[in-house]
């Protein structure tokens, strides 16, 4: 594409960008209550403000464009300096009164808008807590009974239509979580509790990201969001009640015998297993996940092996080591984890 | 007089008056060029390298201030070059995560603290007493003191960043991320002294621009007919005062949590780390009106100048810029709606920061009116203008959604704020920059910039930042969040990233252009009379560029607009000392003459006295001690500074 | 006043911004490429009976024993591993005291570190299997700051957590004694 043709296109590629995919992380996503109610918002204000900046455009545009007359205009050569039109008093009247009163308009629509997606969210279905970490998201799903508890990590599955609270804590330093397709972001604090209420609205999946800078891997700091039909929720979730499936072939027993002894089980846990680390990611079901490393990979079997063997390389600076496993090591870790889905 | 006087005193009290009456004053019978090599005499600082040093003039303090602001811009547009490079593809792996962290940190830092506030500083410092019809700042010591902290500031930053230690904390460094666990070393400590460097700068300048405003003005240029410049700085002077404060604060209680121990910001020992935030923004918020509300009184200049007419509504205007002033302080909360405060207390700040638009919506609509009702010539500076309000505008409605708390919910922290901010501060407060610049040029100079050259950059620097930044809004509700090194791949952020990366070629191409221009027109540019512009208030009264003495007489001003409404000659008082400096104090709202102020010559002890609170200030971030044995050397240097000085010549008689 | 007070002044702060800085403030995110790894079982044996002449330092202690993310980390690992469990924030209980000038195994960090690697008697279990030898040097490096060993340019004051010892830039700087020259 030569140069030329490329910037021609650039305008409408520039539109066309917003509308032609799948807005699983975008705030056009409109996937959630809150979602939806931000979209409405934002278009009412986007008018009201279009409306006053083409009004400021037009006065700026006449003022240039006004055709003066010799001896008209009220300058200091025409030693009229000290006078001004009359009609600019009743002008910056209106003016002030018509700004004010749009802010006014804007401010109550805000304030509505706030009240709602507050009343929206009121009586929470579910209740999830997610406690951030550098640079990962620690999940879990509450429940009154703590057999019925689910541990996971970067990846969230909601029911569609149920309003869920997702309590935000904080291990460390300050993150925010912010899917966009579904709500706002809601900051984690460390030492304070602070929630977030979501509604979400339609079947898909959804990627967020930490919003609040915190530290060297903030940019790969995502995690998934999943929003299934009631059934196929209940499904997974019953699922990832059960604790970690026993390895089968060889390969996968070396695996485990590594995992289990060495130098995985000190920050990881895998439920059924003796491994109990409550420092990294629970990885009872981990390979059913869709990403790895909060979203720094898509999840595959070539993935693994690369994250595996040399994390730093792919999130440098994060709180996992490289270990340098060896060949025949790798393989086996590698075959245990695609097992524990 | 109603006491029987005795003769022996009344004869001394005449004796006194006759030795009163030999000393050479500047007119009646003293004028033309005598009085002027005279004043020149007196005026100029000593020669050489320690004459440079111990400058107090205030023009020369003013230059410096705007050519190392300057370069700062420079170095910190470089940085986002880099930061524009990294971030033109996706998955991008040029830059190192810690590099890019380093890179934000010192774009913000730099762009902030070392060029946005000393520019604003600098500018009003050289023209505030040429505008105001005097010969000096008041506190002139103070001012150049004031330079050096924020010149050793800069180097402090800049030398760790160059040296490989710099900040990479974000330029408000969040608590605990800057805390002493999750920033080792002493990388979060040298920003956070940067910071008490240039708050100590910016609120020494602080107090010599109040002073010069309310005592120093030419008699008879009432608070009603001050310039809306000066208005602006009055207001910014004491919004300085304010709210450096806060920062300063916060910024020692994070070196002392990082240095000592202390648990300020240490959630598990009843500290808070919101209590940062708090501190910060409170400042925060204030200082970007400190930047924005100087750009305002440029507008009000250059479009009083080239529409031929007077800013229309002069008492809005004012109340317009005291307001927002007030306002400014009102809103911090809404740098932290996602913290998860109450919220019903969040709709107050909504509201607060709504209405802080209003005053500033009345003034755009009476600079619009100015055009409206005079003719405007689209000379560079008002070119500026028109770019100013079509970009500011922008940025202040983006600002007006995302005071709405739901939307910024979305919104905060993503590159939506990025590209309101850059609205708000590169076409609200660098455009009017760089047309002031062009603007008073002359004055500083004595030649004029390149009208051509000022033209295209102008266009280039207008469109390259339209394409820079509007795409930034896309991006963010895209769901790019900030201050990442990196963004993936397939969810629609190639394209934005890619037109605002070229775009910042674009306008570095255009900085570099209007730096060409300045320095060309230095040795090419048409030599400039002292009133190029035809423009109407005292600064252009001086010559171009002004002796150092300012003025040869104080004039007296009648009017808003002194030089279109004089016929002939300004009218002028007499009688301030030639062999001294001295300036005249005026009371505080009519400016009646009321005492002369003898103004301090040439001293080295600013110099001397900065380098020993920089000593004090550097050292304490590697040991508490370094505030004992640091207050030393400092403590003799301000001593030194103050102590009283006799007049060199001859005293005044005192007559009892 | 320690003389490291007096080396924290005027001029010499500046020097100290310039000569300490490179490797104080470096960062190392991966330790060693990928297929040098200490094999389990091979820390060098670092206690040194009898008037034996010590083995010279080895060279990564410049990486880790002045350098403040390396402390840092060390600081972070301390708790997530439970040392605290058995040396609590260095004041010991089941395990001994590592804020104190007695070293029965020695207090270089080529001394801690293998004493972490390999285990010693009487509990102190082998980490050799369990961590990696960054994160080793890594605990070695924090370990040291708990006597006040490290310049106090490169310990962080405090972690954020509760209160538990003096902040580590105002602890004292304990000689570092074999744990046999009490008992002599």
């Amino acid at each position: 594409m030569t140069v030329g043709g490329r910037a021609s296109v650039v305008p409408l590629a520039l539109a066309a960008s917003a509308c032609s995919y799948q807005h699983y992380q975008s705030t056009f996503g409109n996937a959630a209550t809150e979602a939806r109610q931000f979209n409405i918002l934002f278009v009412i204000f986007l008018v009201i403000c279009a409306i006053m900046y083409l009004a400021v455009i037009a006065f700026l545009v006449a003022s240039i464009a006004r055709r003066r007359r010799a001896g008209e205009a009220n300058t200091v050569e025409e030693g009229r300096h000290h006078e001004s039109n009359p009609l600019m008093r009743t002008a910056l009247i209106s003016w002030g009164a018509v700004v004010g009163s749009g802010l006014v308009a804007l401010a109550i629509a805000s304030f509505i808008a706030d009240r709602s997606m507050a009343s929206a969210a009121a009586n929470e279905k579910l209740s999830i807590t997610v406690t951030g970490n550098q640079w990962w998201w620690d999940v879990q799903y509450n429940a009154g009974d703590n057999s019925k508890m689910v541990r996971t990590a970067n990846e969230i599955h909601l029911p569609v239509g149920v309003p869920v609270r997702i309590y935000l804590k904080s291990n460390d330093v300050i993150h925010s979580f912010w899917v966009p397709s579904l709500a706002g972001k809601q900051d984690l604090i460390p030492g304070r509790d602070t929630d977030i209420t979501v509604v979400p609205r339609k079947v898909g999946i959804y990627r967020g990201q930490c919003a609040e800078f915190c530290g060297a891997e903030h940019a790969k700091m995502a995690l998934v969001v999943d929003v299934d039909s009631y059934r196929d929720f209940i499904k997974w979730w019953q699922h990832q009640l059960q604790p970690a499936p026993a390895p089968a072939t060889p390969l996968a027993k070396a695996g485990y015998a590594f995992v289990t002894s060495r130098n995985c089980s000190v920050c990881h846990a895998i439920a059924g297993t003796p491994a109990s680390g409550t420092v990294g990611p629970d990885l009872t079901h981990f390979a059913s996940r869709r990403t790895i490393a909060a979203g720094a990979m898509p999840m595959s079997e070539g993935n693994l092996y690369g994250w595996v063997e040399d994390p730093q390389s792919i999130k440098p600076g994060s709180k996992m080591p490289t270990i340098g496993l060896e060949p025949n090591e790798l393989h086996a870790v590698v075959a245990y984890l695609e097992t524990l889905k | 007089m109603s006491a029987h006087v005795p003769e022996r005193v009344r004869r001394e009290d005449e004796r006194l008056a006759r030795e009163r009456q030999k000393i050479a004053r500047d007119g009646p019978k003293l004028k033309g060029a005598k009085l002027e090599a005279r004043l020149e005499r007196t005026w100029s600082r000593p020669r050489g390298i320690i004459g440079w040093l111990a400058t107090v003039d205030h023009k020369e303090i003013g230059r410096r201030y705007i050519v190392t602001a300057l370069l700062f811009l420079a170095l910190g547009g470089v940085l986002a070059l880099a930061m524009r490079v990294q971030l033109a593809q996706p998955d991008s792996a040029l830059i190192s995560p810690q590099r890019y962290n380093e890179l934000f940190t010192m774009h913000g830092s730099t762009m902030m603290f070392l060029f946005a506030v000393p520019v604003m500083e600098g500018v009003a410092v050289f023209i505030i007493p040429l505008m105001l019809g005097t010969r000096s700042t008041a506190f002139p010591r103070l001012n150049a003191f004031s330079y050096f902290m924020y010149l050793f500031g800069g180097l402090l930053l800049w030398g760790a960043f160059l040296l490989n230690i710099g900040p990479d904390i974000g330029w408000f460094a969040y608590t605990p991320l800057s805390g002493p666990q999750f920033s080792p070393g002493k990388r979060a400590d040298i920003w956070a002294q940067m910071i008490t460097f240039t708050e100590v700068s910016a609120l020494a300048a602080a107090v010599v621009l109040v002073c010069t405003i309310l005592k120093t003005r030419a008699p008879g240029m009432t608070l009603a007919r001050m310039p809306l410049f000066a208005w602006a700085m009055l207001v910014v002077a004491v919004m300085i005062i304010f709210s450096m404060p806060a920062v300063a604060l916060a910024s020692s209680m994070l070196i002392s949590d990082r240095l000592i121990g202390t648990n300020f910001y240490n959630a598990y020992e009843h500290g808070d780390a919101l209590l940062w935030q708090h501190l910060f923004w409170f400042f925060g918020h204030p200082e970007v009106y400190i930047i924005f509300l100087p750009a305002t009184g440029f507008v009000s200049v250059i479009t009083e100048t080239f529409c031929r007419r007077p800013v229309f509504a002069y008492p809005i205007v004012v109340l317009a810029l005291i307001s927002t002033g007030i306002l400014a302080f009102g809103l911090w909360v809404h740098h932290m709606f996602a913290t998860g405060l109450p919220r019903v207390g969040y709709s107050f700040y909504t509201s607060a920061s709504m209405t802080v638009a209003i005053p500033t919506a009345l003034q755009i609509f009476c600079w619009l009116a100015t055009m409206w009702d005079g003719r405007p010539r689209f000379q560079v500076p008002m070119l500026y203008v028109v770019g100013f309000i079509v970009t500011f505008v922008i940025g202040g409605l983006s600002g007006v959604i995302i005071a709405s708390v739901p939307l910024d919910l979305q919104l905060h922290d993503t590159y939506f704020i990025v590209a309101h901010f850059h609205y708000v501060l590169i076409g609200g407060a660098v455009f009017p920059l760089l047309g002031i610049l062009t603007y008073w040029y002359p004055k500083i100079t004595g030649r004029m910039m390149n009208e051509t050259l000022g033209k295209i950059g102008f266009w280039m620097i207008f469109l390259g930042f339209q394409l820079t930044f509007f795409p930034m809004h896309l991006a963010g509700l895209l769901g790019m969040p900030r201050r990442v090194y990196t963004y993936p791949a397939g969810v629609g952020l190639e394209l934005p990233n890619l037109l605002s990366s070229i775009g910042a070629f674009v306008v570095a191409a255009a900085v570099v252009l209007f730096v060409i221009n300045g320095l060309f027109s230095l040795y090419r540019g048409a030599v400039a009379p002292s009133n190029p512009w035809g423009a109407s208030t005292l600064e252009w009264a001086a010559a171009s560029p002004p002796r150092p003495y300012n003025f040869a007489h104080i004039p007296v001003v009648e009017s808003r607009t002194p030089l279109w409404d004089a016929e002939g000659e300004l009218p002028v008082v007499t009688g301030l000392r030639v062999d001294e400096k001295e300036i005249l104090l005026t009371t505080v709202v009519a400016a009646t003459p009321d005492l002369r102020e003898p103004v301090p010559g040439a001293s080295l002890w600013p110099l001397i006295a900065a380098i020993a609170v920089g000593v004090l200030f550097v050292s304490s971030i590697f040991s508490p001690w370094a505030v004992v044995f640091g207050a030393i050397p400092a403590a003799i240097a301000t001593a030194a500074w103050f102590w009283p000085k006799e007049l060199k010549r001859h005293p005044e008689p005192v007559i009892s | 006043m320690s003389s490291r007070c007096r080396a924290s002044f005027a001029f010499i702060a500046v020097a100290a911004l310039v000569a300490g800085a490179c490797n104080r403030e470096e960062r190392h995110s991966r330790a060693k490429p990928i297929g040098e790894t200490v094999p389990a079982g091979e820390s060098p044996d670092t206690i040194w009976p009898g008037g034996t002449v010590p083995q010279t330092l080895d060279p990564r202690a410049k990486l880790y024993d002045n350098n403040a993310p390396a402390i840092s980390q060390g600081q972070q690992l301390f708790t997530q591993m439970n040392c605290v469990g058995c040396h609590s924030h260095g004041g010991g209980g089941m395990g001994p005291a590592l804020m104190d000038d007695e070293w029965r195994y020695g207090g270089r960090i080529d001394q801690i570190a293998t004493s972490i690697a390999e285990g010693r008697p009487n509990g102190m279990p082998s980490w050799r299997s369990k961590l990696t030898t960054d994160q080793i040097w890594q605990l070695a490096a924090y370990v040291r700051s708990l006597s006040g060993q490290p310049s106090k340019d490169a310990v962080s004051s405090r972690a954020e957590a509760m209160s538990n010892a003096t902040p580590q830039t105002l602890a004292p700087r304990e000689p570092a004694h074999t744990s046999d020259t009490a008992e002599q």
